[in-house]
């Protein structure tokens, strides 16, 4: 079942005089529980393509329609609040909050967004924590821990509002190779606990092997898809 | 709103050093407005006191045209019996008028039989002139046996520099020479009972007599009251007894009433006064509106990457608003409540050193306080002002695109 269609999307960025083209009537489809990673050289169009499923941006022509919605039709608020109840977000840069704890990063999503009992926010942000391997820090500031641990505290804080869909746009590219796998196998771990949608760019060769659909960009356009049963 | 309110104060206490500078200059405006404030409404109000406690009273009511020619100490324009009697009826009727004093006031030559110079009198009742201007026995040099009797008839009290320049002395006797309304000369002997010091310093020639001494001076069967001073139970309620009392004569063209303000030099000091208050006060309103807008625009600036990643996470654009906003407000907050703390302590700490000062030829203690209103006033002030310089950049901050604002490095 889809989750994600893209139909004849295309995106051009206006950077001062010129146009550019970062994608070119590109359609794709990612279904429910899929493990989806897009890769491809630097400037192929992988961060605009999530930012577009992320509803961080709109299409300048074609239709993006997630958990069927067409998010050219929501505006500033209105596309918050879909991110927040159906996305989660990993960054390159892991993005934590400075002045929150661990437990208070993972949290602010639901503070946000969810009305739950604060007893049922600690019990799932502790659960969550604890199988990213990060309840032992919980009380630690972003500043006091590794760029491996931020990224895990980040799926964390991903997963807490039980979203259908994780983006990750170059997770690992600021880890080393033993904590990028680490993370990656988390989030795999992750998808197949939860049944979130992942979706993950990287130029990584040793770190895509764990997606089960891999998506090759170049300068715009999907140019191969390889769907790998082993996983 | 609790979690925003948390986010906000952290946020602050991220970068201390530019806070703690921030917040103590906005402490500082505060405690400028407070302590400033605490002296100046002190000094106005003793000042205002020992004016209408000494000599004017609150209110004066004067026949039509009387505080026209002031100045000419005119005894024509006076009140008849027929309408002194009616004036005291309506006061009667008003509980607000603690006590009231008919005067005649004129000008007249006073000799040592030597010299001759001019004096200003005030011919008054002194039972109702003590209970109305209850402070101008503190005037009044000399040994007072009976301060709400200060004068008998047959008695003077001379102004200073006319007791200097004319050489008398306590219980000289000196001649008082004046014109009556119908243009004949009379004098009259009185012995000096005691010196009076005018309020503002040396420089006045007003003296007083028995009320019946210038009745027979000035040759009325009947004295022909020109003023009557008016003293109220509470000081706060002049406006209200002011209003009345203009209502009272409306119909009635004969009579004016003025407030002390109305009559007396000293009102453009005590406007001035309320002036320097609101400069203060807007000095402070500059101080927190380049402050906080100051800060919170460089909050801003440093936090795009920040302001990406939690409007990408769910935040929508009004919440990013009030978390910025909050922060201003906060910062705002805090820096008042250090700056009354500090303020206040202050005034508590000069009230107890007990300053004194001479102003002309009054002797104050420094006694500031601040009424709480003004202490709301300000913190209100601060707290505004706080909101309207955080909103520009919290606005900012919340138009960002997401995707803009999470490439930003």
């Amino acid at each position: 079942m889809s989750l994600i269609r893209i139909d004849n999307v295309t995106k051009l960025y206006q950077t001062g005089e010129v146009p550019v083209t970062a994608l070119k009537d590109l359609s794709v489809t990612i279904n429910q529980k899929s493990f989806v990673s897009f890769i491809g050289p630097s400037g192929s169009g992988k961060s605009t393509l999530l930012n577009l499923m992320g509803a961080l941006d709109k299409p300048t022509e074609g239709k993006v329609v997630i958990n069927n919605v067409d998010i050219a039709g929501l505006d500033r608020t209105q596309s918050a609040i879909f991110r927040g109840s159906n996305i989660g977000f990993v960054f390159q840069n892991f993005n934590m909050i400075p002045v929150l704890t661990v437990f208070e990063n993972v949290e602010y999503p639901l503070l946000m967004l969810k009305h739950i009992s604060a007893n049922e926010r600690r019990d799932k942000i502790l659960t969550l924590l604890d199988k990213v391997g990060m309840l032992d820090q919980k009380d630690k500031y972003p500043n006091q821990i590794s760029g491996g641990q931020k990224q895990r505290v980040a799926v964390a804080r991903a997963l807490v509002t039980n979203p259908k869909i994780v983006l990750a746009d170059e997770p690992t590219a600021n880890l080393d190779h033993k904590t990028a796998y680490k993370v990656i196998s988390i989030m795999h771990e992750m998808q197949k606990e939860f049944g979130t949608t992942f979706i993950f760019s990287t130029h990584d060769t040793k770190i895509v092997d764990e997606a089960e659909i891999i998506y090759t960009l170049e300068d715009g356009v999907i140019v191969n898809s390889e769907v790998k049963t082993n996983n | 709103m609790n979690n925003i309110i948390k986010i906000a104060v952290r946020n602050l206490f991220r970068y201390k050093r530019r806070t703690i500078l921030t917040s103590t200059l906005i402490a500082f405006g505060v405690i400028l407005v407070i302590v400033f404030g605490g002296l100046a409404i002190s000094f106005k109000s003793q000042m205002i006191g020992i004016i209408t406690n000494t000599s004017m009273g609150d209110l004066q009511i004067h026949k039509k045209g009387y505080v026209e020619s002031i100045d000419n100490l005119p005894l024509n324009i006076n009140l008849t019996a027929e309408e002194l009697a009616s004036i005291e009826t309506k006061m009667k009727d008003i509980p607000e008028i603690a006590a009231y004093s008919p005067r005649i006031k004129f000008g007249a030559m006073i000799s040592n039989y030597a010299q001759t110079s001019n004096i200003r009198l005030s011919a008054v009742y002194p039972e109702m002139e003590s209970k109305t201007v209850s402070d101008l026995v503190t005037r009044i040099k000399g040994t007072m046996t009976d301060p709400v009797n200060f004068l008998k008839p047959g008695e003077i009290l001379v102004p200073e520099n006319l007791m200097k320049g004319l050489s008398l002395n306590v219980g000289d006797e000196v001649v008082l020479v004046a014109t009556n309304q119908d243009g004949s000369v009379n004098g009259i002997t009185l012995r000096i009972a005691a010196m009076i010091e005018n309020v503002l310093g040396p420089s006045g020639k007003d003296g007083y007599m028995h009320i019946n001494d210038a009745a027979g001076l000035l040759r009325m069967e009947q004295p022909a009251i020109v003023e009557i001073a008016v003293h109220l139970k509470s000081f706060e309620q002049l406006d209200k007894v002011y209003g009345q009392l203009k209502k009272e004569f409306s119909s009635s063209s004969l009579f004016e009433i003025h407030t002390w303000e109305q009559l007396s030099p000293f009102a453009s000091i005590a406007r001035i006064v309320d002036i320097l208050i609101f400069v203060v006060k807007f000095i402070l309103i500059s101080i927190v509106l380049v402050s906080i807008l100051n800060i919170m625009t460089m909050s801003v600036y440093e936090r795009i990457g920040e302001i990406g990643t939690i409007a990408a996470i769910g935040t929508t654009p009004r919440k990013i608003l009030s978390l910025f906003i909050v922060e201003g407000f906060a910062m705002g907050f805090l820096s008042t409540v250090a700056g009354v703390v500090l303020s206040l302590s202050t005034l508590v700490i000069m009230n107890m050193a007990n300053i004194n000062f001479t102003f002309g030829q009054m002797n104050l203690t420094l006694n500031p306080g601040i009424p709480v209103g003004e202490v709301f006033l300000t913190t209100f002030i601060v707290m505004l002002v706080s909101i309207l310089a955080s909103y520009q950049p919290a606005h900012k901050a919340s138009k960002m695109a997401p995707v803009d604002a999470l490439g930003h490095t």
